[in-house]
């Protein structure tokens, strides 16, 4: 798989380290009454159903920026890649 | 029909007129006591004891393409009870007992060969995880024999045993694993559940749950409504795809997992060797193809094949650890789809649902797991409780913190 980085352009899958569903990104309030629940929902259980999704990739091998990459894991075919800061946003 | 040597011989003197299509293809019909969904070797499995050890009747197999078209089809053919963790343990030597008495049972040839299988270490450390590992077996009543290089060489002395980087200083080996001929399990408990009365529906997918109340009432499928008193679903690598109709959401991940065939060789390998360095397995088939496979590709993935950067890990692992691979041509590779756990560990239970249950998050254990996850999945369909040997299989381990871990490495299925 060739992976479109928004800033060095196509880089082979091989030079990325994989994590998962973007969802990832949103870790809940530890703060919640309902954290413990809501931790056991973020930690270990996922979407997972055929076609789009978004996941994120760590450019490793590179300049170890975070990717979110929009794939169709029914095909592979790669459809979107972001810069995990733009859509993130800047830090509060 | 018997199958026997005898009956062999009666065919071929009368020109093999008189075998018959081995299972029945019945419509289906409105209303079950029971219905499996999914036509592998887990879900004909659980018909087989279901029909023959719980005495279930009016069963159905639904199964949306042909039955043995998944995973069952697509492995390495691999069975061994070699793991560490009670929990795992004693599961998989349940297992490796059904398979020793698989081809009785079955009435039917599967070919399970007890071959053995040799886990290669390369350094102090990892001797002492594998003495330890080959200790909990034989607490869980399995069989394992610590070998020293000398051991490894007089079994395998094609072996990379010049590696200056990771010598092969002996391997755990057990006697009892082997090989089975895969797609046969899947014809042989088909056949068997059939002769039983269970109606396997091929071509027939399941499109929706009659949930109502908290109750599963039955399922929608291509070939119409079908009602049922409990529902089992055993869909590997479709987990999360079909229980996300019953609005749930599970601790898996689908990721794709590759293996090879080289062409037809001379006996080489006797057995199954797995490398201790890298990711790298192989034992030869019966037919002479070596059969080897390595790690799963590491992402998200339903598509059946994977990608190359996976397939030169393999080969590097394997031309590292028996150099003489690389004047094998590659005949055949494919990939199949993993239901990987959170915790590398499968899940056999209720769910919150009353009448539908679980069988799934097989990782790449599937295959060597198929007699017993059929016999422990029936024990809970038939008695409403777990079978002793898959107690921990428990849906809600991952929020009460019971996670079976063999590898320590945490939620991250694509490590596992």
């Amino acid at each position: 798989m060739i992976i479109n980085h928004p800033l060095l352009g196509p880089r082979d899958a091989s030079e990325f380290a994989y994590l998962g569903d973007a969802a990832l990104m949103r870790r809940p309030d530890p703060k919640s009454e309902t954290a413990a629940d809501d931790f056991y929902r973020y930690q270990y259980l996922r979407e997972n159903t055929p076609g789009e999704h978004r996941e994120l990739w760590f450019h490793e091998q590179g300049d170890r920026s975070w990717l979110i990459v929009t794939r169709n894991i029914s095909t592979h075919e790669i459809t979107k890649v972001e810069l995990a800061t733009d859509v993130a946003g800047p830090a509060s | 029909m018997r199958y026997s040597a005898l009956k062999i011989f009666k065919e071929a003197i009368t020109g093999h007129k008189g075998w018959t299509p081995v299972w029945r293809s019945p419509e289906p019909k409105s209303a079950y006591d029971i219905i499996i969904i999914g036509g592998g070797g887990h879900g004909l499995a659980t018909a087989h004891y279901l029909a023959s050890k719980f005495d279930g009747k009016n069963i159905a197999v639904l199964e949306k393409g042909w039955i043995g078209g998944g995973n069952i089809g697509r492995n390495t053919t691999i069975i061994r009870s070699n793991y560490m963790l009670h929990e795992n343990e004693a599961f998989y030597e349940h297992s490796l007992k059904l398979w020793e008495g698989l081809e009785q049972d079955l009435n039917y040839n599967a070919m399970v060969s007890q071959r053995g299988i040799i886990n290669l270490f390369h350094s102090d450390p990892q001797r002492d995880a594998y003495v330890r590992r080959g200790n909990a077996m034989i607490l869980n009543g399995a069989d394992a024999v610590l070998l020293d290089q000398d051991g490894v060489k007089k079994q395998y002395p094609f072996l990379n045993f010049d590696n200056s980087r990771f010598p092969i200083l002996g391997g755990l080996w057990q006697p009892r694993g082997g090989t089975v001929r895969h797609d046969a399990v899947a014809w042989g408990y088909a056949r068997a559940a059939d002769s039983k009365g269970v109606d396997i529906l091929q071509n027939c997918e399941v499109t929706g749950f009659d949930i109502r109340d908290g109750r599963c009432y039955g399922v929608q499928t291509t070939r119409g409504n079908i009602s049922a008193k409990k529902v089992g679903v055993a869909v590997a690598g479709n987990s999360s795809r079909v229980m996300a109709m019953a609005g749930m959401r599970l601790p898996i991940e689908s990721h794709v997992l590759q293996a090879f065939v080289s062409e037809g060789l001379k006996p080489v390998i006797p057995g199954v060797i797995t490398y201790g360095a890298g990711h790298f397995y192989v034992s030869q088939s019966d037919k002479g193809g070596l059969v080897f496979g390595g790690d799963i590709d590491g992402y998200n993935s339903y598509a059946q094949r994977g990608n190359l950067p996976v397939v030169e890990d393999v080969c590097e692992g394997g031309m590292s650890l028996m150099p003489m691979i690389g004047k094998a041509r590659l005949l055949r590779m494919w990939g199949g789809i993993m239901d990987m756990s959170m915790d590398g560990s499968p899940i056999i239970d209720k769910t919150d649902i009353e009448g539908l249950y679980f069988n799934g998050g097989w990782c790449y254990g599937g295959f060597k797991a198929t007699p017993a996850s059929g016999h422990s999945f029936a024990h809970l369909l038939a008695t409403g409780s777990p079978h002793e040997t898959a107690k921990a299989y428990r849906m809600d381990r991952f929020s009460r913190g019971l996670m079976i871990d063999e590898k320590g490495q945490g939620a991250q299925p694509n490590l596992h």
